[in-house]
């Protein structure tokens, strides 16, 4: 196995205009799935007030926090609309029905 | 003297090659194919025509035996390459035949991908790639019955438009939730599986396949759940896999396919890699445009040209005789992209251009696609589209000419151009309408001619039919559209699921011509709302349609927990509920316990993973959810009445114990808060609630339509009654009145307000029938309600939304 890619799990568990979370020891990691089955990942914190992005309604590819309303673009993390602001973005590989996320990921973070 | 070129395969991209090639250098190369099918080169694109009947193999035959004679090619046909010595420079095939070359093509193409499930190999089990496939397929066809087709993609629909023809019985399997989801948006791809449900042929998504059962040969497919699908024949169409095993075996760098670099050269300098089995630039292509692209190319780096093949953007055409379907491009949403849609429903057109930086980057078009290729050529060349913008949607014909101004379109229609089509009003009977009864509204105009009455989706042009009459003298009502995804407001949304019987969000978005492909977090909750609330036992709640309190049954709090608030019928516990309680706040270290205004207690702090637990403990001492988070019904406040109070008139607990019990669950367009005092002194705080109940000596007083919260208001009396019974239908008609009028997020003050009271009070109190026929239907409504959230989920349902997908300990993410 590719030391750069840890598995996460299968891209079927995450269900539609949803999401599933990875949970780290540096908090949690959202995987979203849209409408159309693109998976997208995003550090589950609002850039607004820290919002679980993972429990808003995902539209198209975006995502509205539950919180407060902000809408995240899932592809960027970018906030779209007058609100200004960044989810962090997590790189995700698919592969084979699986999704692996950059193993970059949990030590960048702890850095 | 020629140099000698091998080509290995012969599908429609050698045999375009070819053409190329003699056109550019004739005579130069002297040629030999080997093809592993025993036929001539045809048109595989052609295929469908064939299986469906409307063509025949000789019509889609390419290039015949004499091409190839005229060409001096040697054509060896049921000749399967087996080796390939690049030392050498020869080819042999199975049976021994060798050739050798200064040039090599491999255009071996792709393999149909098996799902490696049981029974598999059965008999009567195909894929369709090639004229082999068909001849089987038509085979099981002469004698009728049901075949199953795994896939719902292009070739998947063909080939069960084609059955289907051939008088087969067909169920299409697919395992998205929509079909074509690579080419079509959820849209488009919802207008296509009507229109092929309505011919006949059966569609099931998220259809995973478990097994193909039968013994000796096919009798039938089994899915996950269990569900066994009778069949006699079964397609599978999941996919291709490019050919790249032969090129491999030789040494040549092979990835996903055969690589290949912008001369379509391979690793060896004098190997080609032509068609679907090429991986050139991280890239596959399973569509004929591209591969006549990299088969020009070759073509003329043979006759010593420069080229290049650079990739390929596609479109695709879905050939069903019928059905009108064209996709191209980039179409998926994306914050930098803009989208301009058309929706025309009651012709079942749908376009959509996807738009950056002013070009066309995508392109799905549904029931009229003849400016698909007029679309797709802007899209080619990224012609910049912002000086024809306005009218680009509606194609070549409109976006040519200068930009007309809409109500200028509108007045120069001549008289008989039909207005609204559902009611067949032309323009003449409207402007006439207009003048001869000095109409001045939409409303007006509705009543006395029925434009718009039905779908509504003429009410611009009607508008605009004002204006033209009307001058500054028409003032339209300005309606609040929902949200930005449609110019119409609720109640005109509402009046339409009832009128059209909606029953499915995307159907509605798709009749209505809403604006965006699939809604936003404000429309999509209330028009799940008033599916809910207008179809009980019909409709199917979307809970990705939900806001996350309501689709995990517990509050939201700032920081990502949750609060849990249990039921506490008219605000009486026990002894045993509260120590469930104090048990579960410390066996889940809940951090903070508090009594609630509504007379029950809230567990605050409760992490998202033990949610189903604490539901668990609690629906075992016998509580079930408050639902504190929901538009529905949430408290029913009591006081202790007559049963300790010396002031109390009637068993107010008990009224209030018997209204909660009886409409706990049902859901409302906004919070629905109730309170029932026994005396005029008001120790339930009644007359603030959305309904409240006072009572007196000679019965019961209802109250409506109070505010405790932004707003302050008092409440309104709406009628006195003399027994419980008649309180409890009376207030239940109300709610169900309110059910049904409400806009969703309306409190009850605010419909109240906005219909009258004295339009309730016709309902509700003067007309018993009516009265009794509201409460029947929330009684109806109510079987479908009154099933504990908790227990569901306490008991493993939607286990997935409480579970991470995967955890890693702190441990390691501090490595």
């Amino acid at each position: 196995m590719n030391p750069d890619w840890i598995d996460i799990g299968l891209v079927r568990d995450v269900p539609f205009r949803g999401s599933r979370i990875v949970s780290t020891g540096n908090g949690d990691i959202a995987i979203f799935k849209a409408f159309d089955g693109k998976v997208f990942a995003l550090w589950d914190k609002c850039p607004h007030k820290g919002g679980p992005l993972s429990q808003g309604i995902v539209n198209g590819h975006s995502v509205t926090c539950p919180l407060h309303n902000w809408v995240v673009a899932l592809d960027t993390g970018d906030v779209k609309g007058p609100d200004k602001g960044c989810a962090r973005k997590v790189e995700l590989m698919i592969d084979d029905g699986r999704i692996y996320m950059a193993a970059a990921t949990l030590k960048r973070d702890a850095a | 003297m020629a140099s000698k070129l091998v080509i290995i395969g012969n599908g429609m991209a050698p045999g375009r090659m070819l053409e190329h090639l003699f056109e550019l250098a004739p005579n130069s190369h002297d040629v030999t194919i080997f093809n592993a099918e025993p036929r001539v080169n045809y048109n595989r694109l052609m295929l469908s025509p064939v299986l469906s009947g409307e063509k025949t193999y000789e019509d889609i035959i390419t290039h015949g035996d004499d091409w190839y004679a005229q060409n001096s090619v040697t054509l060896h046909k049921g000749k399967k390459i087996a080796k390939i010595d690049r030392a050498a420079k020869t080819v042999t095939a199975e049976d021994g035949t060798e050739a050798a070359y200064d040039k090599l093509v491999i255009a071996t193409g792709s393999s149909p991908f098996i799902i490696p499930i049981p029974g598999k190999d059965l008999p009567g089990v195909v894929t369709y790639r090639d004229l082999d496939d068909v001849e089987k397929m038509l085979a099981a066809a002469k004698h009728g019955g049901s075949a199953v087709v795994i896939g719902g993609g292009l070739l998947g629909l063909e080939a069960a438009a084609g059955l289907h023809a051939r008088g087969m019985d067909v169920t299409i399997l697919h395992l998205m939730p929509t079909l074509m989801e690579r080419q079509l948006d959820p849209a488009a791809a919802h207008l296509l599986q009507q229109a092929i449900e309505k011919r006949g042929m059966k569609v099931m998504l998220k259809a995973n396949t478990h097994a193909i059962v039968g013994d000796g040969k096919v009798e039938g497919v089994r899915l996950d759940d269990g569900t066994l699908l009778p069949a006699s024949l079964v397609v599978m169409v999941v996919g291709i896999r490019p050919a790249s095993a032969l090129a491999k075996d030789a040494g040549i760098e092979v990835n996903r396919g055969i690589l290949a670099n912008d001369q379509l050269i391979t690793s060896d300098p004098d190997v080609f890699a032509l068609g679907e089995c090429v991986e050139h630039r991280t890239g596959i292509y399973g569509l004929v445009a591209p591969l006549y692209e990299m088969a020009r190319t070759i073509a003329e780096v043979l006759a010593g040209q420069v080229a290049a093949y650079t990739g390929s953007v596609m479109s695709t055409k879905l050939k069903v005789t019928g059905i009108d379907l064209y996709s191209g491009g980039d179409f998926a949403e994306a914050q930098d992209r803009e989208e301009i849609v058309l929706r025309d429903a009651s012709r079942g057109v749908y376009k959509r251009l996807v738009i950056k930086d002013n070009k066309i980057i995508g392109i799905v078009m549904y029931g009229d696609t003849s400016d698909g290729p007029w679309f797709f050529d802007k899209l080619k060349k990224g012609e910049d589209i912002s000086e024809q913008r306005e009218m680009l949607i509606f194609g070549q014909a409109y976006a040519g000419g200068t930009p007309l101004d809409p109500t200028a379109a509108v007045a120069a229609l001549p008289p008989d151009a039909e207005i609204c089509g559902c009611n067949g009003i032309c323009k003449s009977k409207i402007t006439d309408a207009i003048a001869a009864k000095k109409l001045t509204s939409i409303d007006e105009v509705r009543a006395h001619t029925k434009a718009s009455a039905s779908c509504g989706s003429c009410t611009g042009l009607v508008e605009k039919l004002l204006v033209i009459s009307l001058g500054d003298g028409y003032k339209p009502n300005a309606i609040l559209p929902m949200c930005p995804c449609t110019d119409l407001g609720h109640g005109e949304v509402r009046r339409l699921i009832v009128a059209e019987g909606f029953k499915n969000i995307q159907e509605l978005m798709q009749q209505l011509e809403w604006k965006t492909s699939c809604g936003c977090a404000k429309c999509r909750p209330a028009l799940n709302y008033y599916m809910v609330s207008n179809w009980p036992g019909e409709y199917v709640d979307d809970n990705q349609s939900r806001f996350i309190n309501e689709r995990v049954h517990a509050n939201i709090q700032k920081d990502g927990t949750f609060s849990v608030v249990p039921r506490m019928w008219g605000g009486m516990t026990s002894a045993k509920e509260l120590r469930a309680i104090a048990d579960v706040a410390d066996k889940f270290a809940i951090p903070a316990v508090k009594v609630t205004g509504g007379q029950r207690i809230d567990l605050l702090g409760v992490k998202k993973e033990d949610l189903p637990a604490v539901w668990s403990d609690l629906n075992a001492a016998g509580m079930v959810s408050g639902a504190a988070y929901a538009k529905g019904l949430r408290t029913v406040k009591t006081c202790v009445g007559t049963d300790w109070c010396r002031f109390g008139t009637q068993d107010s607990t008990g009224l209030g114990i018997k209204l909660e019990k009886f409409m706990w669950g049902s859901w409302t367009p906004a919070k629905l808060k109730m309170a029932v005092s026994g005396c005029p002194r008001n120790c339930a705080e009644a007359t603030c609630k959305d309904i409240g109940v006072i009572c007196v000596d000679s019965g019961y007083d209802i109250h409506f339509a109070g505010a405790a919260g932004l707003d302050i208001k008092g409440t309104q009396v709406l009628t006195h009654v003399d027994t419980e019974e008649e309180a409890l239908e009376m207030i239940v008609a109300l709610t169900q009145l309110y059910r049904e009028q409400g806009y969703y997020l309306e409190r009850i003050y605010k419909w109240a307000a906005r219909v009258g009271i004295d339009s309730v009070r016709q309902n509700i109190v003067d007309d018993a029938t009516k009265r009794k026929a509201y409460f029947d239907k929330f009684a109806f409504s109510q079987k479908f309600a009154q099933i504990d959230p908790w227990r569901l989920r306490a008991s493993g349902h939607e286990a997935h939304e409480f579970m991470p997908m995967r955890a890693f300990p702190k441990r390691i993410a501090a490595e």
